[in-house]
């Protein structure tokens, strides 16, 4: 299956739209997961105040990140693991497979992990011979479809149970069925021996504790405590942003996170990993490898407005909340993370040329600042991408089309603001518009145009293709406001 | 209306700027001068500066920073030379660009000291009537089934929820429900609404579907835009709902 790309999100987000199947899962998925985080968050008195300590948290790690990095990494290894360092997503692949590759590994298993997507990881190991198969039930069945993920938590959320169905009937060639329970003990059987089979285990990191050197890894299933646990070989795979300083911070996201996510109280596991296995229990892999990762992140940490970008802890709330997303699901975005947060982050990590259209992706209604359990605020961060883009534009002298779509754009607001700033102008341009109107007004409305208004006018064409327009009231409210008379009250003019 | 004249007397030297948009100054002046009728029922005394025009916001949220600057100071600077108390506006969102205003001026102390003295005297109507003057009662008459839709701004940047409603309530004749999702978004969103017009308006079905299920006579908001793109719906469909502003809503009798 072809993946989309960020380039053509107009075109990727219309063919969702279309998509019946597609918008009815989304429309339950997004709204009980909605319902369910709101439920969570108000079982505890205090959430504003676990969102303002979080977020406190986060900043004092970001802003100091190198000294919780150092004391994270030492004692990590104090305790039996290896640190690898990776600038970028082709490091940590290659430290990846010179691990399996030493190990002598075929068969690696994974569990669910978005920084391992974002690095495209099984395309990696898949290139050098090695199986490397997710685990996760909704992780397994998009990479049986040969998709990508479409929601941060739950990444086959774009497909119904009658699809999951067939396809394990066709892939898996059991009997035709949608009852869930047989086919989640399908999934089950065919991963039970794959786990006791694999070589290496796959995990990503939920929090770094500093202090302690444990990693905390979230998950239901599973599947997570198996593909840690069972192997030889455990490699955790990190973004640098996911340390925490102190142990006891774990409370603060432990209430958040499960909440925010899935609307639970707690995960039903939470594996707490320091090091390799030790007396007296002796059990656990032989080996810990954890894969501290930058890809593109200290450039988000340089600039004090999109450093609140790495304090997301990946609860996918903002994609829930969030019109756009609920209509066009995730796969529109085509990028690994979606959605609001995914328009931010985006950007930053593959480069405002490819992404370009991202950060306008949205109505601005900030939902998603509203439910981001660490208080990021997206509106603001959209905001600034989209100064930081057409201010690139005007200094680019290349000729993408990004770029000469921007031109025009630049020339219009340009002229925008020479008008705004003159009312005799203002006011003139009102006057013509109401003239031009009487062209296009029919019965007190105006309807789609066509033709070459809709040439001359594109974003009347745009408006009108499925709304009508209120036509311009036959006086403006100054024309109004210096006849006073009978339709305006009020005091006396300054 | 005994205690609205005292009020009146009250407030006689409340003396409010107008900020009227320039949405609803070229596009639906009706709202400005219910506006007008709403504050003169409240006691206030309005001055309406004729230099104004828009708040920056299109610039602003298009990223156009430069561009949205100067509008903002051409705004900034006219207000400054009004001595009304407060500056009112019929929309959450120009109100809360106005608010935004010192994030413009990054570099630049005394700018954002004065957008931040601007800011701190500029309102939407309906948390203006609520929370500064204290009132409830427009003495308006509306025979119907209204509801609100919650506008993003009004509601998200301002905090503005309970405000209309209260007032609402106190419609004479009117009957107030709630919607379904009124806090949802209508899918404007500036030129969001004509960049992607498809998405624009797939989001703005939900509130469509919602309306029809509340069988009212009219969707009440706070903000002009979203009673375009609301109400250019409903007329596309041939819908009976109606939108109309609080403004108007406080406005009839």
């Amino acid at each position: 299956m072809e993946h989309l790309t960020s380039e053509t999100f107009d075109a990727n987000a219309r063919a969702a739209l279309n998509d019946a199947q597609l918008r009815g899962a989304l429309r339950n998925a997004t709204s009980l997961f909605g319902k369910r985080r709101l439920a969570a968050a108000q079982s505890v008195s205090n959430w504003e105040d676990l969102r303002t300590q979080a977020r406190r948290i986060k900043d004092e790690t970001l802003l100091h990140l190198d000294k919780y990095l150092e004391a994270f990494t030492s004692n990590a290894e104090k305790a039996g693991a290896q640190i690898h360092w990776a600038r970028d997503g082709a490091e940590a692949n290659e430290i990846v497979k010179r691990i399996v590759r030493e190990r002598r590994g075929r068969l690696v298993v994974k569990s669910k992990s978005m920084t391992t997507e974002e690095i495209h990881l099984n395309a990696a190991l898949e290139a050098v011979g090695v199986e490397a198969l997710e685990t996760d039930l909704g992780e397994y069945i998009i990479q049986l479809a040969g998709e990508t993920p479409s929601h941060i938590i739950a990444p086959a959320i774009h497909k119904t149970r009658y699809q999951i169905a067939d396809l394990f009937v066709d892939k898996l060639g059991i009997a035709k069925t949608d009852d869930i329970a047989t086919l989640t003990a399908t999934a089950r059987s065919v991963l039970r021996g794959k786990f006791a089979a694999a070589d290496v285990g796959i995990s990503g990191v939920n929090f770094g504790v500093a202090e302690t050197g444990t990693i905390l890894i979230l998950e239901n299933e599973g599947n997570i405590r198996l593909t840690t646990s069972l192997p030889r070989t455990h490699i955790a795979v990190m973004g640098i942003e996911k340390v925490i300083p102190h142990f006891a911070d774990l409370e603060v996201f432990l209430k958040l996170l499960p909440r925010s996510g899935t609307g639970q109280h707690l995960t039903s596991y939470q594996s707490l990993i320091t090091g390799t296995k030790r007396a007296p229990d002796g059990e656990g892999p032989d080996e810990l490898h954890i894969i501290v990762m930058d890809n593109g992140r200290s450039k988000m940490l340089a600039h004090p407005t999109t450093r609140q970008s790495l304090a997301c802890i990946r609860c996918g709330a903002c994609l829930n909340a969030c019109p756009v997303y609920q209509q066009i699901g995730g796969h529109a975005y085509g990028s690994v993370y979606p959605g609001p947060i995914g328009a931010v982050i985006t950007p930053q990590l593959i480069g405002l040329k490819k992404a370009a259209q991202l950060p306008y992706a949205s109505s601005l209604c900030g939902a998603c600042r509203e439910v981001c359990p660490v208080k990021i605020d997206i509106p603001e961060l959209l905001l600034h991408l989209r100064a930081e883009i057409t201010e690139r534009a005007e200094v680019s002298g290349q000729r993408s089309e990004t770029v000469k779509r921007k031109a025009g754009e630049r020339m219009a607001f340009k002229c925008w603001a020479a008008v705004m700033t003159r009312p005799r102008l203002y006011e003139f341009g009102g006057k013509m518009a109401g003239f031009l109107q009487r062209l296009i007004v029919r019965g007190n409305r105006i309807g789609k145009v066509g033709g070459l208004v809709a040439t001359l006018a594109p974003p009347l064409a745009a408006w009108t293709g499925s709304r009508d327009l209120r036509p311009i009231e036959a006086k403006s409210f100054r024309q109004k406001w210096r006849e006073r008379g009978a339709t305006v009250r009020g005091g006396s003019a300054s | 209306m005994d205690s609205q004249s005292t009020n009146d007397q009250r407030r006689s030297s409340i003396k409010v700027g107008l900020f009227v948009t320039c949405i609803v100054d070229q596009m639906w002046s009706s709202i400005g001068t219910s506006t007008v009728e709403v504050l003169s029922r409240a006691g206030c005394e309005i001055e309406f500066d004729e230099r104004q025009t828009c708040c920056g916001q299109p610039a602003f949220n298009t990223g156009y920073r430069a561009e949205a600057k100067r509008v903002a100071q051409h705004f900034i600077e006219l207000c400054e030379e009004s001595d009304a108390q407060f500056v009112v506006s019929p929309s959450g969102s120009c109100t809360a660009m106005v608010h935004h205003y010192a994030t413009l001026f990054p570099d630049d102390a005394k700018w954002r000291a004065r957008a931040e003295a601007l800011a701190r005297r500029t309102f939407e109507l309906s948390s203006f009537l609520v929370r500064e003057l204290q009132v409830l009662d427009v003495g308006a008459r509306f025979k119907g089934k209204v509801t609100w839709h919650d506008a993003c701004h009004g509601l998200r940047e301002l905090g503005v929820r309970d405000e209309p409603r209260a007032l609402i309530r106190q419609v004479r004749e009117a009957e107030f429900v709630e919607l379904e999702n009124a806090d949802a978004c209508c899918g404007f969103g500036g030129t969001f609404s004509v960049k992607y017009p498809e998405i624009s308006v797939a989001i703005l079905d939900r509130k469509i579907e919602a309306i029809a299920q509340s069988g009212v006579d009219a969707v009440v908001s706070g903000d002009a835009s979203c009673l375009m793109q609301i109400g250019g719906r409903l007329s596309r469909i041939g819908s009976k709902a109606r939108v109309m502003h609080l403004a108007e809503l406080l406005a009839s009798q």
